[in-house]
């Protein structure tokens, strides 16, 4: 029985020849690299890159296609130019009275809804919930509709005596805007509760127990546990709410469409405007639409810090 | 709970599932209505769904666009679930300094507005026409491109990846699988779950997209339901019964969506966050 004592130590030598560590691991990197090359490449494509030539273009002026340099004149003409500074008022009006408001409300909503022994729970639940399947065009289209002067909105208004003559919600500056921040928070308010309900749910209902012997007011425990207890969800919902604010687009154009005058365009309306409704002004359009990064930017480092996280 | 609590909780809720509710209701009655039955406030249901429906098949194309977002969509949601799976599992199962780096670079995408994208994307999107007609300005592939890869989705699966038990792997690797093979062959069955919440995000979010369609396509024959609902709000003297119609026809299908996943809905939404 010489062969398999043979054969036995020769398989054992061969196994590990072929597969040095080395080039396994090569290998290994290798297929890992392949998993992720299609997305990266598309998104170094499709975002870096058109980045680059957004900066690029923001030193070039001219008509369409027939681009120069120019230097920092277009970063010049972005200060004196009263258009980009209305839509900058705007855009930042919206954010600094909408996302507070909604995420102050979605966080009432996930109280109250958390709230064991309540009654009807889904239904409340789905109800404040399906504004989110609409899209932005649809759901703007309606609202323009319900607060036209002779709209649903109005008659209501007046036949409840709240008001003797129509609101001007679509054609009075101030009014306009507060038809845009409403119509956001009916579409986003329900989406936010959802996060702050799962994130409810995971906090200990002990600790409530706890304040209550305490003493503590409904209110109280609001303030003091609730919205310490969210706070990283909390984080994440302004941020996520900020960018998409900060882009408005949808809403406006299909509401007001950016009037009356310029009193609701946001940016990112004027960066359209400037390229594709106006004589196009690429490079103009790139300058301005770099505002807008930094805006992200500096308000995403303004929650990161007021949060108080270091993630 | 004080019982005077509860009171001014259920208002609450009330007021608000009504304030929530009351636009669908409005928008359902009101594609059964005339139009100046809707200006003087009607708000029952009326006899003229077959009249509103007949005159908006007349007025606009409204099966081209239905097709139009339909084939967008679809091949968005396929694609974009494809390369944005591959990358998550990639980045989590092979994890690697290198690798590491290269996502948080590409999570950054997530911060660039979309506004500052469209003009040079428009631009690049421009010079395709000439070499690359299929892909070029006023092409359906042209909406589709740019929107499949999102560094969302590819957290989304990442993130969710960081729950699948690696022991299975180990198992497909001894049993001589391919390392591709592993991955059609256990990882996306197992994951049914996470594509299903992750093509609800990325269908509706391509059936409802408007400003990269409404500056890339520009012959009325491409254009998707969005576009076509923005043209007929925008139009002079509205037929509100026929816009309500249209407009609950492109609600439809998230609508639909959503009542009858709606598990994966919410999952998809919290799969984010976790």
């Amino acid at each position: 029985m010489n062969i398999p004592e043979k054969l036995g130590p020769e398989k054992l030598a061969k196994k590990p020849a072929p597969r040095p560590a080395r080039s396994l691991r090569l290998k290994n990197t290798l297929i890992g690299w392949s998993f992720v090359a299609v997305a990266s490449l598309l998104i170094g494509i499709f975002y870096f890159f058109p980045m680059v030539q957004a900066l690029i273009m923001s030193f070039q002026s001219g008509t369409g296609v027939n681009l120069s340099f120019v230097g920092f004149e277009n970063y010049i003409r972005l200060f004196q130019d009263p258009v980009f500074l209305t839509t900058v008022k705007n855009t930042v009006i919206y954010l600094i009275i909408q996302v507070p408001v909604m995420i102050l409300l979605a966080l009432f909503l996930s109280v109250v809804l958390n709230n064991k022994t309540l009654k009807w729970k889904g239904f409340f639940r789905t109800a404040i919930f399906l504004p989110c399947v609409t899209s932005l065009v649809a759901y703007s289209v309606v609202f323009k509709y319900l607060f036209a002067p002779d709209g649903i909105v109005n008659m209501t208004l007046m036949k409840i005596n709240l008001v003797s003559e129509p609101v001007q919600w679509l054609t009075d500056p101030f009014w306009a805007k507060i038809t845009i921040i409403l119509a956001i928070t009916w579409r986003w308010t329900g989406y936010n509760m959802i996060f702050y309900l799962s994130a409810l749910q995971n906090v200990d209902q002990s600790i409530y127990e706890a304040a209550k012997i305490d003493g503590a007011s409904a209110i109280q425990q609001f303030f003091k546990i609730t919205i310490p207890m969210l706070k990283p969800i909390i984080l994440f919902t302004s941020i996520t709410s900020t960018i998409g604010t900060l882009q408005l687009f949808d809403e406006v154009m299909n509401i007001t469409a950016g009037g009356p005058g310029n009193s609701t365009m946001t940016i990112s309306q004027y960066i359209y405007n400037l390229s594709f409704k106006y004589t196009p002004d690429f490079g103009y359009a790139a300058t301005v639409s770099y505002a807008i990064v930094i805006l992200i930017v500096i308000f995403s480092i303004i929650q990161f810090k007021a949060g108080g996280e270091k993630k | 709970m004080k019982s005077s609590n509860k009171v001014i909780g259920y208002l609450f809720l009330s007021i608000c599932a009504i304030i929530s509710i009351f636009p669908f209701y409005w928008m359902v009655v009101s594609m059964t209505n005339t139009s100046s039955d809707v200006t003087r406030g009607k708000l029952l249901p009326g006899g003229h769904f077959i009249e509103n429906l007949k005159n908006l098949l007349q007025t606009v194309d409204l099966v081209p666009a239905l097709t139009n977002s339909a084939i967008i969509a679809v091949s968005t949601t396929v694609l974009s679930l494809l390369i944005a799976s591959l990358a998550g599992y990639g980045f989590e199962i092979y994890r690697s300094k290198a690798k590491d780096i290269v996502f948080n670079i590409l999570l950054l995408s997530m911060m660039i507005p979309f506004a500052a994208l469209m003009v040079p994307l428009f631009r690049m999107f421009g010079s395709f026409t000439p070499i690359l007609p299929f892909i070029g300005i006023d092409t359906l592939s042209a909406v589709v491109l740019p929107t499949i890869t999102t560094a969302f989705l590819i957290f989304f699966f990442r993130q969710s990846t960081k729950m699948f038990p690696k022991e299975i792997l180990e198992a497909g690797r001894i049993d001589g699988l391919k390392e591709l093979g592993i991955f059609f062959r256990i990882y996306v069955p197992t994951m049914k779950t996470t594509y299903a919440a992750a093509a609800i995000i990325t269908f509706m979010a391509s059936w409802n997209n408007y400003l990269w369609p409404l500056v890339v396509l520009q012959s009325p024959e491409n254009q998707t339901i969005p576009l076509l609902i923005s043209n007929l709000g925008s139009s002079y003297s509205p037929d509100y019964g026929m816009i309500m119609m249209a407009i609950v026809i492109a609600t439809l299908p998230t609508a639909i969506i959503f009542f009858f996943m709606q598990k994966h809905f919410v999952a998809g939404m919290m799969g984010s966050v976790k």
